[in-house]
């Protein structure tokens, strides 16, 4: 696979929320606005990255019998930095997220692309590869969380649509996250999965 | 009362999966079957109570006292991932029965978010009932277990819909996970009506 393909499978062909069906947790827990589900798909892709590139870095020195132990360790590393990273420059962000950042570990995603990719091939093309596919996974947050944002308080990342009242509040609530999730899956499947 | 309290907010207003998003990839996966739903359940709601056990008594103990909070994340991931194997081979060694009953869910255990998600919960402040503090080992494990209770109602109760939902002819788009995240929607918007408790 060329190289720009790499960067580019995440976002429809391969896309980790619509079609692999990986890390639905955040997903569903973090879009409560179109700014969240883009901080929860940056957050994501940057440990994406760092634990690709570390793991591949990493692979032949790994015994195949604790293999899943250290890349788990490797993973859970990149989330304490990213952790420290975030209280530091954007508290804000990193309260409104909350539970779900050291939840990055247990992301499926992360370990997936380990398993998948990063042990088996070149630091740089793994870098690519946790890059492409933390893109699909920042778009999809982001569109999700832009619907549910538009649905339940009327606004765009934060910037109220003029003239509108309030929103149907149960978008920006659980029931929503679903909803929405579902009915975009249906639209994904409709018109773009189609080969 | 106010463990009462505690164990109605896990279960039901706070529920798992409906109000927390915690455990959705098993929740989606193994909720095909009645049979195997409640297999995961029971499992889930073992490991849940261990876990917490074992992590509380670490951060409380270990972590804390020597200022290392910051390993927590690395710390519990390495200790339930630990648990979860030695579960499976003392269950293996001494009830081989419930080892078969659970056997093929231990493992998919440790990357359940559920798990971590209420080891974290419990060493920070929990509301419930309109209060808001932190929680003692004995609440902490009550919390653990009636949380995990509520995983399994979520899942026992979805479980059955599905296997009603199979019967019947969806469109092609929304048939597998479309058509059941939607009805996960309307199930936790019957869930929202628990909130009036709290």
């Amino acid at each position: 696979m060329s190289k720009f393909g790499l960067v580019t499978k995440g976002l429809v062909k391969d896309n980790p929320t619509f079609v692999l069906l990986l890390g639905m947790c955040p997903t569903l827990a973090t879009t409560t606005s179109a700014m969240n589900g883009l901080s929860m798909g940056l957050a994501t892709l940057f440990v994406l990255v760092l634990s690709n590139m570390a793991i591949s870095a990493l692979a032949p020195a790994v015994p195949d019998k604790v293999h899943i132990p250290v890349y788990i360790v490797v993973i859970a590393t990149f989330v304490t930095v990213l952790q420290f990273l975030m209280q530091a420059f954007v508290p804000d962000i990193y309260a409104t997220l909350g539970l779900f950042i050291p939840l990055i570990v247990v992301n499926c995603i992360v370990l997936g692309r380990a398993e998948a990719f990063a042990n088996k091939n070149s630091v740089f093309d793994s870098a690519l590869d946790g890059l492409g596919v933390g893109l699909g996974f920042t778009c999809s947050l982001t569109v999700l969380g832009a619907v549910r944002e538009i649905l339940g308080s009327l606004s765009v990342f934060g910037w109220k649509i003029p003239g509108t009242g309030d929103g149907m509040l149960a978008f920006v609530m659980a029931p929503g996250a679903f909803l929405c999730l579902g009915y975009l899956m249906v639209l994904f499947n409709k018109f773009l999965a189609k080969k | 009362m106010e463990i009462l309290l505690i164990i109605i907010s896990a279960i039901f207003v706070n529920n798992i999966v409906l109000a927390q998003f915690l455990g959705i990839c098993p929740y989606l996966g193994v909720s095909n079957k009645l049979s195997t739903a409640s297999g995961m359940a029971a499992a889930v709601a073992f490991v849940i109570t261990l876990a917490t056990l074992v992590t509380y008594l670490l951060n409380q103990y270990l972590l804390v006292p020597n200022q290392l909070e910051f390993l927590q994340t690395i710390a519990f991931i390495l200790v339930i991932a630990a648990l979860v194997q030695m579960v499976e081979i003392v269950l293996k060694k001494i009830s081989p029965v419930l080892y078969q009953a659970l056997g093929i869910f231990l493992p998919l255990i440790t990357t359940n978010c559920a798990v971590l998600g209420v080891a974290i919960t419990v060493t920070k402040e929990v509301t419930f009932g309109g209060v808001t503090k932190m929680l003692g080992l004995g609440e902490a494990l009550i919390y653990a277990f009636a949380t995990s209770l509520g995983y399994g109602l979520a899942m026992i109760l979805f479980a059955g819909l599905r296997e009603h939902l199979a019967l019947n002819d969806v469109p092609k788009a929304f048939k597998g996970i479309p058509i059941a995240l939607i009805t996960v929607g309307i199930l936790a918007m019957a869930f929202m009506g628990f909130a009036g408790i709290a």
